[in-house]
Parts: C-alpha cells; structure tokens; sequence
C-alpha cells in the first residue's frame, strides 16, 4: 500500500477525531454532527475491533472543531465516544461527551399519538435517566426509551 | 405568575392556590351564574374531535357570561389531518379570537398550541394526555359535597392505568392531603410513576382488587369505566368486567356524607339502581363544570 495514502486516512492535521462510535450507529452520528453536509474533509472507519463495544466506529473530520453543546448530542447514541483534538497532527485536547439535561430534534417521540409525529415541529424532550436514557417528551409527557431512539 | 393570558394545558399548571381561586370563583357563578363579564369577547371553540358533553358545557359557560362564541366540531373521530396543520388553523383562530378553547384527539396538542397562538389556549382534552377542566369539576364537586378538601378518604375505582381523569384528579389532589384508596383490576393498576409521585409527597395510598369492602371509609367513590380495548387478554377482561360495577346495594354500610363521582358518560360500572341514591352525585357533577368553566374563562382572560 502506498504509504501516503494510508497517512491521509489515518492522520489529519487540524481537526476532530471521534472514537469509540458503536458501529451500528456510525450514520447518526454522521446525520447529528451535519456531517453529512460538511464541505470538510471526513474520513471514518466502522466494524473496528474495540474490547469496550465489540465493533466501533471511528470519524476523523478535518478542520473542524466542535462545540461541547453540539458533541453532546451524539451522547444518546454514542455516550462513550471519546473526542481528540488534533492540531498539527497532535493531539492538543481530549474530551468525553456528556448526555444534556434537554434534547431538542434529534429524536422522535414514540409515542405514536403524540403530537410531534403528525406536525411539522421540533421534538423537545428532558432527559429523566441518562444511562439507559430516557427522555420525557415535553407535550404528551411519555417516556422514550434508549431501546425505542429513532432519529429525525 | 398571573393566570390571566396563561393557557391552561394541564392541571400541573395550577397551584394550590390557583385552583382554589378559581374554585371560589365558580362558587360564585353558581349563586349567579348570569353575569355577562364576556360582553366583549369572541371565544373560540375548535373541536377536532366530537365532545358533545364538553363542548355544551364550555358553550353554555361562554353563553351564561354573555361572550360569543366561534368555531367548529367535527363529526368523524379520525379527522386528524384535513390538509391544514393545526399551527395554521391556531395562527389563523388566534386572529379572530381571545382566548381559544381546544379539543383535539392527539397527545400534546394542547401545549404545542399554545406555544404557537397569540392568545390563551384551554385544553378540553388532548387525546390520552390532559384534560384539565375536568379535574377542576372534579375539585369543585369534592370540596362542594364535603365542604373542604383537606384530608378526605378517596377512592378510585375502575381503569387506573389509562384514565387521564384519574391521573389528573391524584395531581390535583395531592395539593390537599388526602388519604387514596385505588381499586382496580390487576392490569390496570395504577401505575408506578404516579406512587412514586405519591410516596414523594408523602401521601397515604393503598390498593385492593376489591370493590365492595373498601369503599366504607370513603368520603368520595371517584368510578371510572373499565374498557374492554384497554385489556390484552380478553379472557382477563370478562373475568373482571363485573367485578368493577358500583351496585347500590353496595353504598348501605357507607358514610353518610360519601358521595358518588364519574366523569361521564358511563356505560355499565355504576348501575342504574344507584341513580335515585342521595349519594349518587355524578350529575350535578356535570352541571358544575358549566361553573367551573365560567371561572377558568374569567380569570384567565384577567377580568375578575
Ligand atoms: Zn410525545
């Protein structure tokens, strides 16, 4: 294998690098960061091996820095993903993601009647348990579970 | 915070203190309930789904103070989406309207109006959720028949799993330390959330599967219909379905001053023998919801 070419997926020089994915959920968290619209360099890698989750998942973003609010909504599907900073191809920072107490979009009610899955409107939910979390959704008050999580 | 312009969406909006207000106040419009205070207000009335019973009740509230009244009820009960999302007809009905009364068949409803309407909701009912107004009917027709609401024996009986009633009547009434007795079949006990709000508050409950021999100390019998739908075993539900029926024969070892409550309509679980009882209360219940509502209209759009 061309060396350099195997340095361009594993290292970046300024950027993100986001660990310790659950592979299944590789996607959303994709879809959650807008990842999926960035004009940036991402590179990931799924079904790694990892001792904690069995497989992970890994997403490396160049240029880009993320705000602890906006990483700490992927804690509902990866709440043991592990973020390092990167700059000039060394790591300068280190960070773990933290549930919040509120979660707004992202994830739908289960809650078939409810009405936030018949209009055009946010979900908001507050956050009840974190680990296995469950989310009490602010208009018909039912509890989502992390066995019932679907995203928006 | 001021009740005046606040919606109302569910009970847990209203303090002790709130509630009692607005109590005092129906107690007023029940000496005199012709007292045109809305003269100058357009109510709006928007029944996504058929209530006669509440609608009436609003309406006739609305009318004994002298306001006017627009809107719509629909007929089917799956009219849902008709095209226009329910932000618009609010955004639209808010223009025309002070204060909007809401009865929609999905959960949540109520609040997400009021989050986009310039003017304050009432919740008569969003699906399973709340329903608000009648809790407060409830509060009147207890403290009316007792006198107070401190420290009564109430016992609930019937579907204690899905009855919003229940749930809001148990939120309600926590504010005025009562002692719960619930009674109810074993797949529609009440459920735990609600006795860990109960434990938290510090308030006496006990539950029993049976009806007769545990309504003796009860100052208030709160019956409420056990539905067939609600059981997934329907083996389970013919097994119970009369076990839960208030027979007046029943009432003889009651307290004299205990009193029959049911939100309406009931099918069969309060047999017809109890009507002519004294203690029968569940419909002079209903007519004081017309005061209860006259009360909520008022004070929420700020008049007295
Ligand atoms: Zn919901």
């Amino acid at each position: 294998m061309n060396h350099n070419k195997e340095l361009k997926v594993s290292a970046i020089k300024d950027g993100t690098v986001i660990d310790h994915i659950p592979s299944h959920y590789l996607f959303n968290v994709m879809t959650i960061l807008g990842l999926d619209h960035t004009s940036h360099q991402v590179t990931f890698g799924f079904n790694l091996e990892s001792k904690k989750l069995g497989t992970k998942a890994i997403i490396k973003v160049a240029g880009t820095f993320f705000k602890n609010e906006d990483i700490n909504k992927i804690a509902l599907v990866a709440p043991e993903a592990k973020l390092n900073i990167i700059r000039d191809y060394q790591v300068v920072e280190k960070r773990v993601v933290k549930v919040p107490d509120q979660i707004i979009g992202i994830t739908k009610c289960m809650n078939p009647k409810c009405i936030t899955n018949h209009e055009e409107m946010t979900t908001r939910f507050v956050v009840k348990k974190k680990k296995p979390v469950e989310l009490k959704c602010l208009y018909c008050e039912k509890i989502t579970d992390q066995d019932h999580l679907e995203f928006v | 915070m001021l009740m005046k312009n606040r919606s109302l969406v569910s009970i847990n909006d209203y303090s002790r203190i709130e509630i009692q207000q607005i109590l005092d106040l129906a107690e007023e419009f029940e000496k005199d309930p012709n007292q045109p205070l809305l003269r100058q207000y357009v109510i709006a009335s928007l029944f996504f789904e058929p209530s006669t019973r509440t609608r009436l009740s609003f309406e006739t509230a609305i009318n004994r103070l002298g306001g006017r009244v627009v809107g719509f009820s629909e007929s089917g009960s799956t009219s849902v989406s008709k095209g226009e999302t329910l932000k618009d007809t609010i955004l639209m009905v808010s223009n025309y309207s002070d204060l909007i009364v809401m009865r929609h068949p999905l959960e949540g409803s109520a609040q997400y109006a009021s989050e986009v309407s310039s003017v304050p909701i009432v919740n008569a009912g969003d699906g399973a959720h709340q329903h608000p107004t009648q809790t407060l009917l409830d509060l009147y027709s207890i403290r009316k028949t007792q006198g107070k609401l401190e420290g009564l024996n109430i016992c609930i009986v019937g579907d204690l799993k899905y009855g919003r009633t229940v749930h809001s009547l148990l939120i309600a009434m926590s504010h005025f330390k009562p002692v719960f007795h619930f009674i109810a079949p074993e797949e529609l006990k009440i459920p735990k959330e609600y006795k860990i709000f109960l434990d938290q508050k510090g308030i006496e409950y006990h539950e029993h599967r049976e009806l007769a021999p545990n309504i003796r100390n009860a100052d208030i019998v709160y019956m409420t219909r056990v539905q067939r739908e609600r059981f997934s075993d329907p083996l389970e539900y013919e097994k119970v379905k009369n076990v839960y029926i208030l027979r007046n024969q029943m009432l003889e070892n009651t307290k004299d001053n205990m009193r029959i409550l049911h939100p309406l309509p009931r099918v069969n679980e309060i047999h017809q023998d109890v009507d002519s009882n004294p203690k029968a209360y569940y419909f002079t219940q209903a007519l004081n919801g017309v005061y209860t509502r006259m009360a909520i209209l008022v004070k929420i759009l700020g008049i007295k």
